[in-house]
């Protein structure tokens, strides 16, 4: 890696103060009944690519699971419930391309204890709504997610609602690269939480 | 508020080389912790950029009591029992905020923000005035003190003051801060976490420098993968630790100090150049390199995490840029708040390079929660697992105990090598003699007019 590598899944040159403020304002007020797209094309390609990602999730499929991301994206799981501003408060998590790399790594060396057993998880995704931006083509898809996890013997929940910023329809894609922003936001983001270690 | 009527030998549980699992196991020693400890002697409550003018407020507990630090509308700092003293309920349910008086939910008795009752709904059915009689204020940890930002209180009026509490730890205290534009952070949100397992576990890992290739090994491969000849983060423990600069201090009163600065370079950037990969690290860098040029290294340090772990008895461990708060919730149940700092650039020391350093020092506070402090919670839980096995009941924390040269003493200070068990080996003697003691707790109700 040099200085000037801009793959962003080896430098983070993408993740800039511009960057933190257009994800910021992309993710308020984005909600609008106006601009709700009940049925159509949009509705089937998010759907379809929802549950693509939590099926690659649930089978452990994380190298396919970060195709879908787009090369600068951002995943983002706010720590309180105003979300916040990344750039000032911590996040759950807050990762670019490369970190989410890092992330899938880390649970490949076989040596993330927390992942030891891995967890095996069941994700359902529902009340998907599909609205539109001022970018052409480009959608917001707000989906309620509950993930039951199984780890050491216990069971427990992962419960909230994500919103994805989808990249426009690029043909046969099968939906690689149309992540362009993630948001995670758990009800009980603001609490205490045991082994935080599975990606949601 | 003492005499619980549990006779323990602590001398059979706490020896120089080994502990008795019944510490991290049997209830009746943790409720026991929860006035010994918790309440005699001087305990972390918050940070007073937590509650940064009059009427703001903050929700917490000193061992499991509700505690609602405020800063009254005179700007005095207090901690506030949340417990009605009518029949018991908590007066504030809110995590953070500002209040000019708590109205308690269930009868909707009111108070101050001082802790003074104001007010009794239909007073003329009790044969006195209640607000004239100072047990039905708010109960008050009765002292309360802070060193640069930091409140602590107890409940033992014979405890020393503070600073001398603290003591000598207060060095690494104000090296710590003393590195930010006028020596101060506030508080930045958190990473949380909780683990099954007793509040000790995680003290005796604060400035354990054996676990850490072994226990943080996926994150070590993670943050060094790009790394080549220029190890980053943590990697120093993958040398010869026991040879190297890195030393830990033992300072009495259960504080110690774990200084990894002896492993950075000369001269500015040292810090920044051993920081992990974060999102935004190159484009930031790039621009703040732009913007102020020589003074850039400087800068970007103050994005970078500083290479100290002080860690103050009981629950108050600061690591790196962090401010981690232990809270025991039971005896195998512990909450772990790993708060973030941001600098304060009130004076403009930086010529507007302080949202841009924050916006750098967020990420590279979150990536130890998320990728590191996930495996040792397991370990803990899994040591409290294992400490399930009754005929097997001794925990070793000999690691250095009888090497000759190990370790050095100076000015009641013991120091030795960073993978060293002698700061697990000196709080427990500490913790020995708060738990064989006796003091007597009191609370306040305010000294109102
Ligand atoms: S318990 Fe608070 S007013 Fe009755
Ligand atoms: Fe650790």
């Amino acid at each position: 890696m040099g200085a000037t590598d801009r793959n962003p899944s080896n430098s983070s040159y993408y993740v800039t103060n511009d960057f933190y403020a257009k994800l910021v304002a992309d993710f308020e007020g984005w909600d609008l009944e106006s601009r709700r797209i009940d049925e159509g094309p949009s509705l089937v390609r998010a759907r379809s690519i929802l549950f693509r990602e939590a099926r690659y999730l649930d089978q452990d499929r994380l190298r396919d699971w970060l195709t879908l991301f787009s090369p600068e994206c951002a995943y983002w799981i706010p720590g309180t419930r105003n979300r916040g501003d990344p750039r000032r408060e911590i996040a759950f998590a807050f990762h670019d391309r490369r970190q989410l790399e890092d992330r899938v790594y880390r649970l490949e060396t076989g040596f993330a204890w927390s992942q030891t057993p891995v967890s095996r998880t069941s994700r359902m995704i529902t009340n998907i709504e599909v609205f539109d931006t001022d970018e052409p083509g480009v959608t917001m898809v707000r989906s309620n997610f509950q993930v039951t996890e199984y780890w050491n013997g216990q069971i427990r929940f992962w419960t909230g609602y994500a919103v994805h910023r989808l990249a426009p329809e690029s043909g046969d894609d099968l939906g690689v690269g149309a992540i362009l922003a993630k948001q995670v936001n758990l009800i009980d983001c603001d609490e205490n939480h045991r082994n935080p270690s599975i990606t949601l | 508020m003492t005499g619980d009527g549990t006779a323990f030998d602590f001398d059979a549980l706490i020896h120089e080389d080994k502990v008795h699992r019944s510490l991290y196991t049997n209830p009746a020693i943790f409720d026991r912790e929860l006035t010994r400890i918790f309440g005699g002697t001087w305990v972390y409550l918050a940070h007073e950029s937590q509650i940064p003018e009059p009427d703001s407020f903050f929700r917490t507990r000193l061992g499991l009591r509700p505690i609602i630090m405020v800063r009254d509308g005179d700007g005095v700092i207090r901690a506030l029992y949340n417990r009605c003293t009518h029949r018991g309920a908590t007066v504030c349910r809110a995590a953070q905020g500002t209040a000019k008086s708590f109205a308690c939910p269930y009868h909707g008795w009111t108070f101050a923000t001082s802790g003074k009752l104001l007010g009794v709904p239909w007073r003329e059915g009790y044969a006195h005035d209640h607000r004239q009689e100072d047990q039905f204020n708010l109960a008050q940890v009765p002292r309360v003190e802070s060193y640069r930002g930091f409140i602590f209180g107890t409940l033992n009026m014979d405890a020393p003051a503070l600073a001398d509490h603290l003591g000598p730890v207060r060095g690494p205290i104000d090296d710590w801060l003393d590195r930010n534009p006028g020596g101060k952070l506030v508080l930045s949100e958190a990473n949380r976490m909780r683990f099954k397992g007793n509040w000790k576990l995680a003290y005796d890992n604060s400035a354990d420098g054996y676990h850490v290739i072994f226990s943080h090994r996926s994150l070590l491969m993670m943050e060094n993968r790009f790394a080549g000849d220029d190890p980053k983060g943590m990697s120093f423990y993958r040398q010869r630790p026991d040879s190297g600069r890195v030393r830990v201090y033992y300072f009495g009163n259960g504080h110690h100090f774990k200084d990894k600065r002896p492993t950075l370079a000369d001269g500015p950037g040292a810090i920044w150049r051993i920081e992990g990969l974060h999102p935004g690290m190159e484009g930031y860098e790039s621009e703040i390199r732009e913007r102020y040029g020589a003074r850039a290294d400087a800068m970007l340090d103050l994005a970078g995490s500083i290479p100290m772990n002080i860690n103050i008895f009981p629950n108050l461990l600061i690591l790196g840029n962090h401010i981690q708060v232990l809270e025991p919730l039971s005896y195998n149940e512990t909450a772990t708040t790993w708060y973030g700092t941001a600098i304060v650039d009130d004076e403009d020391e930086l010529d507007g390079a302080a949202d841009l350093i924050n916006a750098l020092r967020m990420r590279t506070q979150e990536q130890f929660p998320i990728f590191g402090e996930v495996d040792d919670l397991t370990n803990f839980e899994e040591i409290q697992a294992g400490l399930g096995a009754e005929e097997d009941p001794w925990v070793y924390m000999d690691r250095g105990l009888g090497l000759p040269d190990r370790f050095t003493e100076k000015d009641g200070v013991v120091s030795g090598p960073a993978t060293d068990e002698v700061f697990m080996r000196e709080y427990m003697k500490h913790y020995k003699t708060l738990m064989a003691a006796d003091p007597e707790l009191s609370i306040s109700r305010g000294g109102h007019d």
